[in-house]
């Protein structure tokens, strides 16, 4: 029994730990939240420049080629320094989805920029409140050409290329767009909950484009690449939660109320317990999906949903508990708490809701056939 | 990172499952539950004692053990392995998991080589069985304010009280016991450990009917029961000591399953027909069951992440408690849900009437003792916000007056 990452990789996480410490302070977290900037741009560079951007890719197309391993190592720890980049939208999905279902030419034409961290992507899937389902979307690719509109894109003004969900001669497509050289493209940055993370509103109107996967398969093409993404983010979450949780542990030792420290009350201890607990869970049922993304196992969509489910449930109650153990405090803008609260509800809605998952998870568990 | 045994793993599992398949038949597939209740049968328990005699004849009982108390010396790991193999087999299970879990490894910690030249080797092939005289009625989570009295008398103790949640009182041989033999000290300091002779005279043990109707437990009362001295381990006032290392080697197994889990609760959703269809096609009905998946799933790939570290020579800390924590509560919940789906019908209690032969209908009654037996929910907490989170201990008033001088309620126990 291994059930372990490599003592390389482990080694890639304290490197990463210690470069973030240094280089993404929360400090570095509210320039972006308060300043005009989209994202942290230095940032972007040193993380590409040390080949984080591409660490799935494979080396054939400019990648570091450590494997998705080493991507969910990484993607723990940006989760905990809530890393103001467009990681998780360039690499977990729009790389992700070019590994899945691209051309050889698509591959060769994207994957290195990708890589480098020289070109931003992301997934255009929502058209605004609701699910975004086949039976639902209203923008359209037909005839080589794209038109409706997305809102929110993540990381949306910023990015380079979208990969677009749209509704096709035959169902559900995914269309590849460069959003810097294709016409008929309006983008307007749009206010989110989570302001350190940009999200924009993209209008098409007949913008040239291209299919990403073959006819028909964009239905399974963009369950698989969710399923991909919902282990990446869940190690996002996991550290998020994490240090959620060591954030208001550290509170709780130093504020004393009642002439005792808080933490030596039960009320403030077992609740930590519970954060503790959903934190565990989510962090084993994480690295059940990596085994499975990084296999390319079969158990993989039942995976990544109980991964999924799990990391958004302990990072969101890691975060809101924090906000109580800190009490008033934990309410004011000074404060850290609320960036984690932010962040712990926008990552529970970007790839779609626990209830969806859940019922995904449901769906996969009566096909496979197999009890429980 | 993989699922695979390291070569040795693979011989000792190799070496363990040529040894069940050639002593034991296979379990059937799917069949069931593995109920631990048959330790009150008579018949039972010499099937038991027999299994027990030829897993340590060859080796596999004790595993952990170091060589001096007549074990094999191995890894945490082996155990584990040996617990998976032998879980797939149908053999009986339980007798000997308190004496040789937790008393037998303090005696050999605390006795001299007599003692564990006399004990050690007869409890581990079942000759013997032992239980454990820890609880008392007004003493549980908080262990050390037990008050069952040891007074000395030339080279004799006198024993007078009373202990309660004793498992096998009536069939065992022999038995741990934590005392207090100074009430003028502080609770901690004031408490003398022994082990004893179940057929001591003075020892008189009744059963306990729990909220379920059955009965797995005694209260076992002293009256004027004799100990020698040579049966104290530790000093006199040092028995706290002595009992946590009872409490510490609570062994890390994984059995044949004891209760309902998701699968079950799962197989009713497919069998219950709500107005719109099977249960397992209603929005509410799914939620929950991908909920107790999700954490069903998660305290498996946690409990690999233990045996990892075991694997690995590491002692896991106190994390890998997390999922007694977690099973209690669930099986409660999903106890209660499955009879709500059953209607009104869900209050009968006939196998015969209703589904999964009352399962979940059993489960709701056995279930509230999960989440306080070995560790109350509460407790638990405690231990995670304290040695995993660092958090520091409540305040307490108890610690520094004489054990005499601190206060006491009107609920001690029985009414």
């Amino acid at each position: 029994m291994n059930f372990d990452f490599s003592d390389d990789l482990k080694e890639l996480r304290e490197q990463a730990r210690k470069f973030l410490r240094e280089r993404c302070p929360t400090a570095a977290v509210r320039r972006v939240l308060e300043g005009p900037e989209p994202y942290d741009q230095r940032l972007w560079d040193e993380i590409a420049a040390m080949g984080w951007t591409g660490a799935a890719i494979p080396e054939a197309y400019g990648g570091a080629g450590l494997g998705h391993l080493g991507l969910c190592v990484l993607a723990e720890e940006l989760g905990a320094a809530l890393a103001p980049v467009p990681f998780s939208s360039s690499v977990y999905l729009a790389s992700e989805a070019i590994i899945t279902a691209g051309s050889e030419a698509q591959k060769r034409a994207w994957l290195p920029r990708l890589a480098a961290g020289a070109v931003i992507g992301t997934l255009a899937l929502a058209e605004g409140a609701g699910k975004a389902d086949a039976r639902r979307l209203r923008t359209s690719f037909r005839n080589g050409v794209l038109s409706g509109e997305k809102l929110p894109v993540p990381d949306g003004d910023v990015a380079d290329l979208a990969i677009v969900v749209a509704h096709g001669e035959r169902g559900t497509v995914l269309a590849l767009v460069d959003l810097k050289a294709a016409a008929g493209i309006s983008r307007t940055p749009v206010e989110t909950i989570d302001p350190t993370r940009s999200h924009a509103r993209i209008a098409f109107t007949d913008t040239p484009a291209e299919a990403l996967g073959a006819a028909g398969a964009g239905e399974a093409l963009l369950r698989r690449i969710q399923d991909r993404a919902a282990v990446l983010f869940a190690f996002e979450q996991v550290g998020g939660a994490q240090r959620s949780l060591e954030m208001a542990r550290d509170y709780a030792l130093e504020r004393y109320g009642f002439g005792r420290p808080i933490g030596s009350f039960q009320a403030i201890k077992h609740k930590l317990a519970d954060v503790y607990v959903a934190t565990e869970l989510a962090r084993s049922n994480a690295y059940y999906g990596a085994w499975a993304l990084a296999r390319n196992a079969h158990e993989l969509p039942i995976a990544a949903a109980a991964a999924r489910v799990s990391a958004n449930e302990a990072f969101f109650l890691a975060a809101k508990e924090n906000i109580q153990v800190h009490g008033g405090m934990g309410y004011t803008w000074e404060f850290d708490c609320h960036l984690y609260y932010r962040r712990a509800k926008l990552l529970s809605l970007v790839l779609g809701s626990s209830r969806l998952w859940k019922d995904r998870l449901i769906t996969e568990l009566e096909t496979a056939n197999a009890p429980p | 990172m993989d699922f695979d045994d390291t070569p040795e793993e693979a011989r000792f599992r190799a070496g363990a499952r040529a040894f069940l398949e050639q002593h034991a038949t296979r379990r059937a597939p799917g069949s069931g539950l593995v109920y631990r209740a048959g330790n009150g049968n008579p018949e039972f328990r010499e099937r038991a004692k027999a299994w027990q005699a030829k897993k340590a004849d060859a080796g596999y009982a004790g595993i952990t053990w170091p060589k001096e108390w007549g074990g094999r010396g191995g890894a945490a790991i082996e155990q584990v392995i040996y617990d998976q193999e032998e879980a797939k087999f149908a053999v009986p299970r339980g007798l000997f998991d308190i004496g040789l879990g937790m008393c037998i490894p303090t005696l050999c910690t605390w006795g001299t080589q007599a003692h564990r030249d006399r004990y050690a080797r007869k409890a581990l092939r079942g000759e013997e069985v032992w239980c454990q005289l820890f609880s008392e009625p007004a003493a549980g989570s908080d262990l050390a304010g037990l008050r069952t009295r040891a007074e000395r008398d030339g080279d004799h103790w006198v024993i007078n009280g009373q202990k309660i949640w004793t498992s096998g009182a009536h069939y065992c041989d022999f038995g741990v016991l934590v005392t207090r033999s100074d009430f003028a000290a502080p609770k901690h300091k004031g408490l003398t450990y022994f082990f004893l002779d179940m057929k001591s005279a003075g020892i008189d043990i009744r059963s306990i009917k729990q909220i379920s109707g059955q009965s797995h437990f005694n209260e076992v009362f002293f009256t004027d029961v004799r100990i020698p001295d040579s049966q104290r381990l530790g000093k006199p006032g040092e028995g706290w000591k002595v009992s946590l290392t009872t409490l510490m080697n609570e062994r890390y197994t994984i059995g044949g399953r004891t209760s309902v889990g998701v699968e079950d609760v799962f197989e009713l959703a497919r069998r219950i027909e709500l107005d719109d269809g099977p249960a397992l096609k209603n929005a509410a009905v799914r939620a929950k069951l991908a909920d107790w998946y999700v954490s069903s799933q998660g305290l498996k790939y946690a409990h690999f992440r233990t045996m990892t570290a075991l694997s690995r020579g590491e002692t896991p800390g106190p994390q890998a408690s997390i999922g007694k924590l977690v099973n209690g509560s669930k099986l409660q919940n999903i106890a209660a849900f499955a009879m709500d789906l059953m209607e009104q019908g869900g209050a009968l209690t006939d196998p015969e009437l209703v589904p999964l032969a009352a399962v979940f209908q059993q489960t709701l009654m056995t279930s509230p003792s999960a989440r306080i037996a070995g560790g109350s929910d509460e407790i638990m907490r405690n231990i995670i916000a304290e040695r995993v989170l660092g958090l520091p201990p409540d305040v307490r008033v108890d610690k520094e007056l004489p054990f005499h001088a601190l206060p006491t309620g009107k609920a001690k126990g029985r009414p």
